[in-house]
């Protein structure tokens, strides 16, 4: 087994004992990620930071002075701003930007010891569910099905992330999640994504899309992995003045494996008109072995979900439009070049024009529409309004006892990158059903891999968590992790 | 079904500062016709007496003191504009 292939928990043992250095770590995972250049999945390398960084954690592991991220490998989406490093979330908007300062999260990333391999590839200001949007290409997911060398999509908007776990590019990644952009990637590639209660990382530094949905998260090999690099991410921080002022418990301490008396929801709204029956019986399989681990479960209604996806497409572009008025070409990025009398008008519309792709503008043109003198309140006040109903659902079955909700999280397996190149916008927001409810209500919601398609693709489940229960939604992860035994991985071709 | 026709587009564009060919906006205005229609399904919902969301956790936004603290650092504000001279943002000359 090579050293990129470790677990987070495995390398941490291992640097503990002397047995492995994180320099060596470090350099098996560089040496992975050059000859992955056909996944795109790392689209700024900095091995240089790299080197450096472990041969100082090195020395801190020496020293015995080492948290528990100390020397491990990760990647960093391109959509937090890394200080001096390029960080365009995947814009050609942001060409150039090498920020003057670090986020918050990777910077308790770095301060914990973790080494920053490069940054990792997504859809364009986080805004699509396969890689395809973004300024760099498409990401590919390193599965493919069976014999068939199809250039699959490893999911967005975290798809750059996604692959490079599965493909042991990297130990861990970071990943954020407005709409389902952790979870979707991570059922599509096989791998374990967590996006944490709203306000549980900081979201300083990270490029806003939808701030009142946007959270940071980790994504892993396993559910174990998660809980630690989850700890070094999370944090009350005055420089994010919706980051939360409370306690954090040890997550990977909760990790017991016993849950049993814990009540688990099967919400009756998810099950879907047309579900394909595999992922019909992944979820059927998955309650089965959280009842035998000694849960009990229970049928619950969330009567508004069918609202969430167009509340969703409501609210997220709103508040798009007004996080993206930023970029104008005066302070950052790119500009249009200009023409004879043209004014500062017209350099804010070529620019604007130039920088940001397709699905960029239609977001940021709905946005302003819905915003708009005369629709304000039939779309945004309306949608506002639906979003309370809708974290008033999980209020309620969360008040009647349930500890956490299983579901899937995706409707389908990864598909075909551009499979969905003709269809309408909207038949690619349908991804998002099963994950956008999570964000809207504020909740955690963690995906993990339980199964394998009729193809060989991995199919993942979906548990979601009481706000600031991550410890306990982790722990019933791992229980779901250990029943389901997930083991695959894809072959390699790449 | 709602129907953004060409002038709308052609005006949310504007609003947008995104610059839009005249012969895209036919396309446009059929791609913002379809999603807002998808949007209109949030008409069924009964929303009587029900607050729009300020904010998904109950919680108070912290205060801090109004005070500096940080500058002089004009070196770093402008070192990734496109054009910066003599210690400000240069734009194109604005006469309205």
């Amino acid at each position: 087994m090579s050293l990129n292939e470790l677990t987070i928990a495995e390398a941490r043992d291992r640097l503990k004992k002397g047995e492995v250095t994180s320099v060596d770590l470090t350099e098996a995972c560089l040496k992975a990620i050059d000859a992955a250049d056909a996944l795109n999945a790392f689209v700024h390398k900095t091995p240089e930071i790299a080197l450096e960084r472990a041969k100082a954690a090195d020395a801190r592991i020496a020293k015995g002075d080492a948290p528990a991220m100390c020397g491990i490998p990760v990647g960093i989406k391109d959509l937090f701003c890394t200080e001096g490093v390029p960080s365009q979330a995947a814009s050609n908007i942001l060409s150039g930007f090498r920020p003057e300062y670090e986020s918050t999260v990777s910077a308790q990333l770095r301060d914990a010891g973790a080494v920053m391999l490069g940054k990792l590839n997504m859809d364009e200001f986080a805004m699509g569910s396969s890689n395809e949007t973004s300024c760099y290409g498409n990401a590919v997911n390193p599965w493919r099905r069976g014999n068939d060398d199809t250039a699959l999509t490893p999911g967005g908007s975290s798809g750059g992330s996604a692959s490079a776990i599965a493909a042991d590019l990297c130990l861990g990644a970071t990943g954020t999640d407005t709409g389902g952009s952790i979870r979707q990637p991570a059922a599509f590639t096989g791998t374990v994504g967590i996006k944490p209660t709203y306000g549980r990382c900081s979201r300083w530094g990270i490029v806003a899309f939808a701030s009142s949905l946007d959270q940071a998260g980790p994504m892993t090999k396993t559910v174990r992995d998660s809980a630690i690099m989850l700890q070094a991410m999370v944090g009350h921080d005055p420089k994010d003045s919706t980051s939360a002022d409370i306690a954090v418990p040890d997550f990977e301490a909760a990790l017991t494996g016993d849950i049993r008396g814990k009540t688990i929801g099967i919400p009756r709204e998810y099950r879907m008109d047309g579900m394909p029956a595999e992922i019909q019986k992944l979820w059927d399989d998955g309650a089965a072995m959280l009842k035998d681990a000694g849960a009990k479960i229970v049928d619950i209604s969330l009567p508004h979900t069918k609202y969430a996806l167009p509340t969703y497409y409501v609210i997220a572009p709103a508040e798009a439009s007004s996080n993206l008025a930023r970029y104008d070409g005066v302070r950052y990025g790119h500009r249009a070049t200009l023409e004879a009398g043209d004014g500062i008008t017209e350099m804010y519309e070529k620019t604007r024009a130039e920088g940001f792709g397709p699905e960029v503008q239609r977001r940021v043109m709905v946005g302003t529409y819905v915003l708009s003198a005369g629709f304000y309140d039939a779309y945004y006040n309306k949608a506002r309004k639906v979003r309370a109903l809708i974290k008033k659902d999980f209020d309620d079955v969360f008040t009647e006892g349930v500890d956490a909700i299983l579901t899937p999280a995706t409707p389908s397996a990864a598909f075909g990158l551009g499979e969905m190149k003709d269809a309408d916008p909207v038949q690619m927001y349908l991804n998002d059903v099963f994950t956008v409810t999570v964000n809207l209500a504020g909740l955690p919601g963690v995906a993990l891999p339980t199964g394998l398609d009729a193809k060989g693709l991995p199919l993942g489940l979906q548990l979601i968590g009481q706000p600031w229960g991550e410890a306990d939604l982790l722990n019933t992860a791992q229980v779901l992790e250990d029943a389901a035994g997930f083991v695959s991985k894809p072959g390699k071709w790449w | 079904m709602s129907t953004i026709d060409i002038e709308t587009a052609r005006r949310v564009a504007k609003l947008a500062r995104i610059r839009v060919a005249d012969d895209s906006l036919p396309q446009l205005a059929q791609e913002l016709s379809g999603i807002l229609t998808f949007m209109e399904q949030l008409g069924e919902v009964d929303v009587t007496g029900v607050e729009p969301m300020t904010s998904v956790t109950p919680m108070r936004l912290k205060r801090r003191p109004d005070a500096v603290t940080d500058g002089n650092i004009q070196d770093k504000v402008l070192s990734n504009a496109p054009d910066a001279r003599e210690g400000f943002f240069a734009v194109p000359k604005v006469v309205e």
